[in-house]
C-alpha cells in the first residue's frame, strides 16, 4: 500500500452538507435575552466586576492613591516572582503538550480504531476522574504518591522513591502537577474532541478511505485539520486553567507538612500577598499579569486558528 | 488606521509616564500605640460568643460550655494555626474587609500575635484586644511562667494569654536504654557519642529526627543559634554561620551519617515508632508522640534534660509552639469572652487535665500533681518539665512569619535529596532573609 493521496488537499470545510442558512439578520426575541440573562448576571458579578476591581486595585495602593506601574514593579522585583513564574512555565509547557497531543490522539483512536461499544466504555472511564472535584482529585493523588500507602507502591520503589518526601522533591513537582491535571482534566477534553470528530461527515472520511488513506493519514490530513478550532479552544482554556494552578501545590504543601514552597505558583504568591502581607493591591497586580498572559495566548490562538470566523461573512 | 492606534498608545504611555509622580506601592505602616486607642464596641452581655479552637482544645471549651449553660456560645473547630497555617490570618483579613464575622475568642499560635496586634489596613482595628488594660487583672498575668507571655506583648501591652509551653527536653525509651546498658546523655556531646554508638550496635534505631516542620526549634533553638533574633522591633539578626549554629549542624550531620537521625517527620505517614530510642523535642511528645502516635506501652518512656554543651554551665532549650488564646477587639461580649479565656488558661479545673503543660505556673503545679499526667512514664518527669520550662532561650524571637516555613520548604527537601545540614545552612540563611525582608524586616547577620 502506498499513500496515493498524499498530495490531495484536505476536504475544505465548505464541503459539509449545505446547512440551512438562516437569514443573516434574525429578529431577536425576548427568549434569547432571557436565556442569556442568568449567565450574564453571574458573569458580571463573579467575572467582570472582580476583574475591574482588580484593575483598580493594581493601579492604586491601600490608601487609594494612584500608583501607576509601581505595584507591578514591586511584585516583579519580589524574590518569589521569578521562581513562581518559572515553575508555572515548565508546568504549562508539559501540560499543554500533553493535553493537546494525547487527548486528540486518544479521541482519534476512540473514533476510528476501537469498536463503538468499547469506545463508549473507555470514554466513560476517562471521564470519571474529571467528575471528582479538584480537591478530591488531589487527595486521591496524595495516596497514590505515598510509597507507604500507595496501591502502586512497588512501582514507586522501583523508581527509587522510598518515602513521600522523596517523591515530592522540588524537581518532581511540575511532573506531579501535570499528572494530576491530566488525570482530572483530560477525560472531559477527550469527550469533547470525540464529539468534534463525530461532526466530520462520514462522506468525507469514506472518500478518504476510497482514495487509500489509512487511519493515521485520514487523522493527520483530514480529521485534525477539521477540528483545528476545537483544538485551539481547548488550548486556550487549558492555558488559562494552567496558569491558575493553586489547589494542587497548596494541598500538597499541607499534606507534606510544609515541604513545598508556599509560593510555588503565581496564584499562591498572589494569595500570600493578599492574606499574609495584607497587600491586596500587590496581589491584584500579580493576577493582572496572569490575565494579560492568558489574553495574549488566547489572542494568538484565536487569530491563528480563525476560531471566531463564521461562515456568514 | 494602525498609525492612529499607535499614536494613541504612545499618548497613553506618555500620560502614564507623566503621572509617574505616582504614589508609592508600599503598604502603609500602621500607627504605633494602637492599644491606647482601643475602644470596645457597644457591649451586649447576652450576645453569643463565637469560639475558634483547635481540635485538641475542643474538649476544654465544651467542658466550659457544659458548666456554664447560661453563656451562649458557638464553637468552631479549625486548624489552630498548626504547621505554619495562615487560616486565621486569612479569615481576619477578609472579616476586616467585610466588617463582620470575627470570632470572639480564638486559639492561635504565637506568630499570629505579630499581625493580630497591628491593623490589617489603615482605619482597621487590630484584631486582638489588649487584655492588661481592664480585662484581666495584673495578678493573673503575673502568675504565668517567666517569659511565657513574651509573645503576647507588644508596645507594652499584653494581647493574649498563653495556653501552654512546649519546652524542649530529651525523651528516651528507658526500657531499651536499660536493656542495652546505655547511660542517659547529659550533654550534647554525650548525645552525639551515644547516637554514633547506636548506629553501630543497633542499626535501624533512631536517636531523633530533623524531618519535622519544627525540628529547627527542637535543635537549633536549644543550641542558641541566632536564626531569627529580633535585635530591634524591625531588625532581625540571622547568622547561621555563628558557631552556635554550626556546632549543631555538625552534630546533626554526624548523626545523619550514622543513620540514627532521620529526615522523615515523626508525624509522617508510616513512621515506625518502635525504632525510636531517643527524641529531642517538646513536652507534649510524651502524650502525643509516644503514647498517641507511636502507641508505646506505658512504663517505657522517660525524659531528661535539657542538655548542656560541654564547657557551658547553663542549659538552654527550645520551645515548639505552645498556643495562646486571644480575645477579639470586635467582640460584643468582652466579659464572657475574657471569662472563658481566663478559665481556659488559669483555672485548676481546666488545667489539671489539660492536654499539654500549662503556661500558668500554679496551673502547671496542679497539672504535674495529677497522676494521669505522670503515670504513663517510666520515671518521675516533673523535675525535667519544670527545669526545661525555666530554661527556654529567649533569643529566638516571635516574628511576623513562621520560622518553620524556611526550614520545611528550603532545608528539608535539600536534606531529603542527600545534602548535609552544614551544606544547606547558606540556603536556609537565604530563605529566612528573603522571607524576613518581604515581611518588612531589616536583616543583619551580625
Amino acid at each position: 500500500m502506498t499513500a496515493v493521496d498524499a498530495g490531495r488537499p484536505p476536504a475544505p470545510a465548505e464541503a459539509e452538507p449545505a446547512r440551512r442558512r438562516a437569514p443573516s439578520r434574525r429578529r431577536a426575541g425576548p427568549a434569547g435575552y432571557l436565556f442569556v440573562s442568568g449567565y450574564a448576571v453571574l458573569l458580571l458579578a463573579f467575572g467582570v466586576f472582580p476583574t475591574v476591581y482588580a484593575v483598580y486595585l493594581a493601579f492604586t495602593n491601600d490608601r487609594g492613591q494612584f500608583t501607576g506601574p509601581n505595584q507591578f514593579v514591586k511584585v516583579v522585583q519580589d524574590y518569589r516572582f521569578g521562581p513562581s513564574f518559572a515553575n508555572i512555565a515548565i508546568y504549562l509547557a508539559m501540560w499543554l503538550f500533553l493535553v493537546v497531543v494525547l487527548t486528540v490522539l486518544v479521541a482519534v483512536l476512540l473514533r476510528s480504531g476501537v469498536r463503538p461499544g468499547l469506545s463508549a466504555v473507555l470514554r466513560f472511564a476517562y471521564y470519571i476522574p474529571g467528575a471528582l472535584a479538584g480537591v478530591a482529585g488531589v487527595l486521591v493523588w496524595l495516596f497514590l504518591l505515598n510509597p507507604t500507602v500507595s496501591p502502586v507502591g512497588p512501582l514507586l520503589r522501583w523508581f527509587g522513591f522510598e518515602t513521600f518526601s522523596q517523591v515530592i522533591a522540588p524537581a518532581d513537582l511540575p511532573v506531579i502537577f501535570v499528572l494530576i491535571a491530566f488525570w482530572t482534566g483530560a477525560g472531559g477534553w477527550i469527550v469533547v474532541m470525540y464529539g468534534a470528530l463525530n461532526n466530520i461527515p462520514d462522506e468525507v472520511l469514506e472518500a478518504a478511505k476510497i482514495d487509500g488513506a489509512g487511519m493515521w493519514q485520514s487523522a493527520w490530513h483530514i480529521q485534525i485539520p477539521m477540528i483545528r478550532k476545537w483544538i485551539a479552544y481547548m488550548a486556550i482554556l487549558a492555558f488559562a486553567g494552567g496558569t491558575q494552578l493553586f489547589v494542587e501545590p497548596q494541598l500538597l504543601r499541607t499534606a507534606s507538612l510544609g515541604r513545598i514552597d508556599p509560593t510555588w505558583s503565581p496564584n499562591q504568591l498572589a494569595y500570600v500577598y493578599a492574606f499574609q502581607h495584607g497587600d491586596f493591591n500587590g496581589a491584584a497586580a500579580i493576577s493582572l499579569v496572569l490575565l494579560v498572559l492568558g489574553l495574549l495566548c488566547a489572542g494568538l490562538l484565536v487569530t491563528r486558528s480563525g476560531l471566531f470566523k463564521t461562515e456568514d461573512k | 488606521m494602525n498609525k492612529s492606534y499607535l499614536s494613541l498608545a504612545t499618548a497613553a504611555i506618555g500620560a502614564v509616564v507623566i503621572l509617574s509622580g505616582c504614589a508609592s506601592a508600599t503598604q502603609s505602616t500602621p500607627s504605633a500605640d494602637t492599644a491606647s486607642a482601643f475602644k470596645p464596641v457597644a457591649q451586649d452581655e447576652s450576645s453569643a460568643i463565637t469560639v475558634w479552637t483547635d481540635s485538641t482544645r475542643l474538649d476544654a471549651v465544651k467542658a466550659y460550655q457544659k458548666a456554664n449553660p447560661g453563656v451562649p456560645m458557638n464553637v468552631v473547630t479549625f486548624d489552630g494555626s498548626a504547621d505554619g497555617s495562615t487560616y486565621l490570618q486569612t479569615k481576619v483579613q477578609l472579616f476586616d474587609r467585610t466588617n463582620e464575622g470575627w470570632p470572639d475568642v480564638v486559639f492561635a499560635a504565637p506568630t499570629d500575635l505579630t499581625w493580630a496586634t497591628q491593623p490589617t489596613a489603615p482605619n482597621e482595628v487590630p484584631f486582638a484586644a489588649p487584655l492588661d488594660e481592664s480585662l484581666v487583672p495584673k495578678a493573673t498575668l503575673d502568675g504565668f511562667a517567666k517569659g511565657s507571655l513574651d509573645p503576647c506583648q507588644f508596645g507594652g501591652h499584653t494581647y493574649c494569654l498563653r495556653n501552654d509551653i512546649a519546652q524542649v527536653m530529651l525523651w528516651y525509651n528507658k526500657k531499651l536504654m536499660d536493656q542495652w546498658g546505655y547511660t542517659v546523655p547529659k550533654t550534647w556531646q554525650d548525645y552525639q557519642a551515644l547516637g554514633e554508638k547506636v548506629g553501630k550496635e543497633h542499626p535501624g534505631y533512631l536517636v531523633g529526627t530533623i524531618g519535622d516542620t519544627n525540628s529547627n526549634e527542637s535543635y537549633f533553638w536549644s543550641s542558641q543559634c541566632p536564626a531569627n533574633q529580633l535585635v530591634k522591633p524591625d531588625t532581625l539578626l540571622v547568622n547561621l554561620q555563628d558557631p552556635k549554629c554550626t556546632r549543631m549542624a555538625t552534630l546533626l550531620d554526624a548523626l545523619l551519617k550514622a543513620k540514627t537521625m532521620s529526615t522523615q517527620g515523626f508525624f509522617s505517614q508510616g513512621f515506625d515508632g518502635s525504632k525510636v530510642l531517643m527524641a529531642n523535642g517538646p513536652s507534649w511528645y510524651g502524650q502525643y508522640l509516644f503514647k498517641g502516635a507511636f502507641k508505646t506501652p506505658a512504663g517505657q518512656i522517660s525524659a531528661t534534660g535539657p542538655l548542656t554543651w560541654e564547657g557551658e554551665s547553663t542549659a538552654y532549650t527550645g520551645n515548639v509552639g505552645g498556643g495562646t488564646w486571644m480575645v477579639s477587639a470586635h467582640s460584643k461580649n468582652l466579659k464572657a469572652a475574657t471569662a472563658l479565656t481566663t478559665w481556659l488558661t488559669t483555672s485548676d479545673a481546666n488545667l489539671a487535665n489539660a492536654p499539654t503543660y500549662p503556661a500558668y505556673s500554679p496551673g502547671a503545679k496542679t497539672w504535674l500533681a495529677n497522676p494521669a499526667n505522670r503515670s504513663y512514664y517510666a520515671s518521675d518527669i516533673s523535675p525535667v518539665f519544670q527545669a526545661a520550662a525555666d530554661s527556654v532561650w529567649t533569643g529566638w524571637s516571635n516574628t511576623k512569619f513562621s520560622d518553620q516555613t524556611p526550614w520545611s520548604s528550603a532545608v528539608l527537601p535539600a536534606l531529603t535529596a542527600g545534602k548535609t545540614l552544614t551544606e544547606t545552612l547558606p540556603a536556609w540563611q537565604q530563605a529566612i532573609t528573603d522571607l524576613a525582608k518581604s515581611m518588612g524586616y531589616t536583616v543583619t547577620d551580625k
